[in-house]
């Protein structure tokens, strides 16, 4: 193929690692994606938050060539996710939401077959197998085949997997969902590490707590389309900010307290019979104590208080007026507890 | 923070132009070719059709059946010992589809994709695996052979050719295999179907018995059957008795048939997943 002249394409700007312009993909008469724009700038961290079935799964599959986009085009590291794939490989790291590990092979050895393919030398890439298997806390585990490895393990294995190459942009699908808390502490710290060696993160996430934790920017998506972007703080003021959560020593006084606050001008306290809790959500520092002062100066006996971060729903709420299209979502720390093993 | 630079190296044009080249490509085809055989050292259940059903059948066979079907065990040794090596081919590549099956189910097939690899190479690398299971496998079969009394009349150079054929018809029937493990739900389903052509191949070709005393549409059957040529053959060519070329060129024809039909089909499916 000689004499043919490339036409001149936009490679994006410079600064941005991820570019998405106007990105279409239809399953059968699914849209799965419908007109998605964000950028990542680079060294930064963007977490795509949105329910199941947002569309999340399928902009990271069209970001890391597995599916070609209907319409729309979108670049990586300055290369085009559709004409320029295999350079474009060079450049990702994917952690797919489902583990894509080699059960028969131990963990040592799928790393070490990924170096291999991304053609580490082979000391390097049994040096960079060793590493990460430490920092995953995989070590004494690394000669074992995967398929005795419990769900977190498999976890923290793949995600071992994408880090081999060091890529300039890394893709976490979900990388915390089904996690332990200690677990998932462990991957954020290696998110972080990754990011302050230099790397560029797209991550998706249904939890508002990781993205604030992780993420420098935020793009909510739903059904398909961005309906919110900006930076973490920008947005968190737009939602609310944290809820403060009373649990009162006897919960039979709880439509007594929410009148006391209603009568001093907290009007946006709720009660839930139910969970025996009173929520607030909190406009700024001062309002604790202000809620506090009030509830403790009537003489309400506090069992606990606590303040959450929003969850998604709130967050959709507070977002669209509407609830989330997606079944309810649980908070990272209640999902299922894996045996650490 | 330290913040990498992003520009590409070669922004001057927009074409895909990162070459991977011969030798990336074989390095990576040996990594692959590694990983199949150590799949298969942690999975030993998986050797068994390699290793354990020619040894069954041959037990099964000359001693069950061996008196009854050719007069006696010795000569049903030299009868049964060359039809089990000609068909080791199409065992073992039948477990192509299997292995691709599952590479797709457990997204590891996702993971080589986002990888730098030409595709071809993933195919490439079972290949090499497959046949050297199965040159495993005939040197064990065969060795078991001789134990139990089995003599090449001819020599080494027949026993390479048998082999070889042997190997050249598996090849054809692994795209075959590749489309039902793409076709097919399961690494279990497809195991099931190949199960299901296999055994009926087998049983109705000249391997295990002569032909001549099945009713008529059976042997029908078994000589349009290219196992029992593939069992001639191998006959002709380690007893040295009765026509070689004759087998061996069906043999042949069948294989290039196969391979013109299948290898586009299974290759134009493997391009539209990967
Ligand atoms: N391969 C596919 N075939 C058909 N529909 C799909 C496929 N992948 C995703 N979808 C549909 O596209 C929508 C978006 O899915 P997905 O990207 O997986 O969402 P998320 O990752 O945010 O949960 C969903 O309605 C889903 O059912
Ligand atoms: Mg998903």
């Amino acid at each position: 193929m000689t004499g043919i002249a490339t036409a001149p394409n936009t490679r994006g700007t410079a600064g941005n690692a991820v570019e998405v312009h106007g990105i279409v993909k239809h399953f059968g008469s699914t849209k799965a994606l419908d007109g998605v724009d964000l950028t990542v700038r680079e060294g930064t961290v963007l977490a795509l938050l949105g329910p199941n079935g947002a569309g999340k799964t399928t902009l990271v599959r069209v970001l890391s060539t597995l599916i070609k986009p209907d319409a729309g085009s979108a670049f990586v590291g300055g290369y085009d996710v559709v004409r320029q794939p295999k350079q474009l490989r060079r450049t990702i790291g994917l952690t797919g939401q489902y583990a894509s590990v080699d059960e028969l092979l131990s963990g040592y050895e799928n790393l070490y077959l990924i170096g291999r393919l991304l053609d580490l030398s082979s000391r390097d890439s049994k040096a960079r197998a060793a590493e990460l298997l430490e920092r995953f806390s995989l070590t004494e585990a690394a000669k074992r085949t995967a398929k005795t490895y419990s769900g977190g393990m498999r976890r923290r294995l793949d995600l071992a997997a994408s880090m081999m190459g060091r890529p300039r942009v890394l893709y976490l699908d979900e990388p915390t969902t089904g996690l332990d808390p200690r677990t998932r502490n462990e991957v954020w710290d290696e998110v972080q590490r990754m990011v302050s060696e230099g790397s560029t993160v797209l991550l998706t996430t249904q939890y508002m707590e990781e993205a604030e934790q992780l993420a420098d920017e935020l793009t909510v998506i739903d059904r398909g389309k961005v309906i919110a972007n900006g930076g973490v703080a920008e947005l968190k003021a737009r939602v609310g900010g944290q809820i403060l959560q009373v649990r009162p020593a006897h919960p039979a006084e709880l439509p007594e307290m929410a009148r006391c606050l209603h009568e001093s001008g907290i009007t946006s306290a709720t009660v839930s019979p139910d969970d025996g809790l009173l929520a607030v959500p909190l406009a700024g520092e001062e309002q604790l104590t202000a809620v506090i002062g009030v509830l403790g100066g009537r003489g309400f006996a506090i069992a606990g208080i606590d303040t959450k971060v929003p969850s998604l729903d709130e967050v959709f709420l507070a977002i669209t007026g509407k609830p989330t299209a997606g079944p309810a979502t649980a908070p990272a720390a209640a999902l299922v507890k894996e045996p650490v093993a | 923070m330290t913040t990498a630079t992003l520009t590409p190296a070669r922004a001057g044009t927009g074409a895909d132009d990162t070459r991977i080249g011969a030798a990336g490509t074989l390095r990576h085809i040996g990594a692959l070719t590694r990983r199949n055989l150590m799949r298969i050292k942690a999975d030993p259940e998986s050797m068994f059709d390699a290793v354990l059903m020619p040894i069954v059948f041959t037990l099964l066979f000359v001693y069950v059946f061996g008196g009854a079907i050719a007069g006696g065990q010795d000569s049903y040794i030299q009868r049964l010992i060359p039809g089990l090596l000609g068909q080791t081919g199409m065992t073992l590549a039948l477990a192509v589809g299997t292995g691709l099956n599952s590479d797709f189910q457990t997204g590891v097939m996702d993971r080589f994709r986002t990888l730098p690899i030409g595709r071809a190479s993933v195919l490439l690398s079972k290949l090499a695996a497959e046949s050297l299971r199965a040159l495993l496998s005939s040197a064990i079969l065969l060795g078991f052979a001789f134990v139990l009394g089995f003599e090449v009349k001819t020599g080494v150079l027949e026993v390479l050719a048998t082999v070889g054929l042997s190997l050249v018809f598996g090849m054809s029937i692994v795209w075959i295999s590749m489309l039902l493990g793409m076709a097919l739900r399961s690494p279990q389903a497809v195991q099931g179907v190949s199960m299901l052509v296999l055994m009926p191949m087998q049983f109705g070709s000249s391997i295990f018995a002569p032909t001549d005393t099945m009713p008529g549409w059976l042997q029908t059957f078994t000589e349009v059957n290219p196992l029992s040529q593939l069992a001639d053959a191998s006959r002709a060519l380690l007893n040295g008795e009765g026509a070689v070329a004759h087998p061996v060129m069906v043999v042949l024809i069948w294989s290039a048939v196969s391979t013109a039909i299948f290898a586009p089909l299974a290759v134009a499916r493997f391009r539209k997943r990967t």
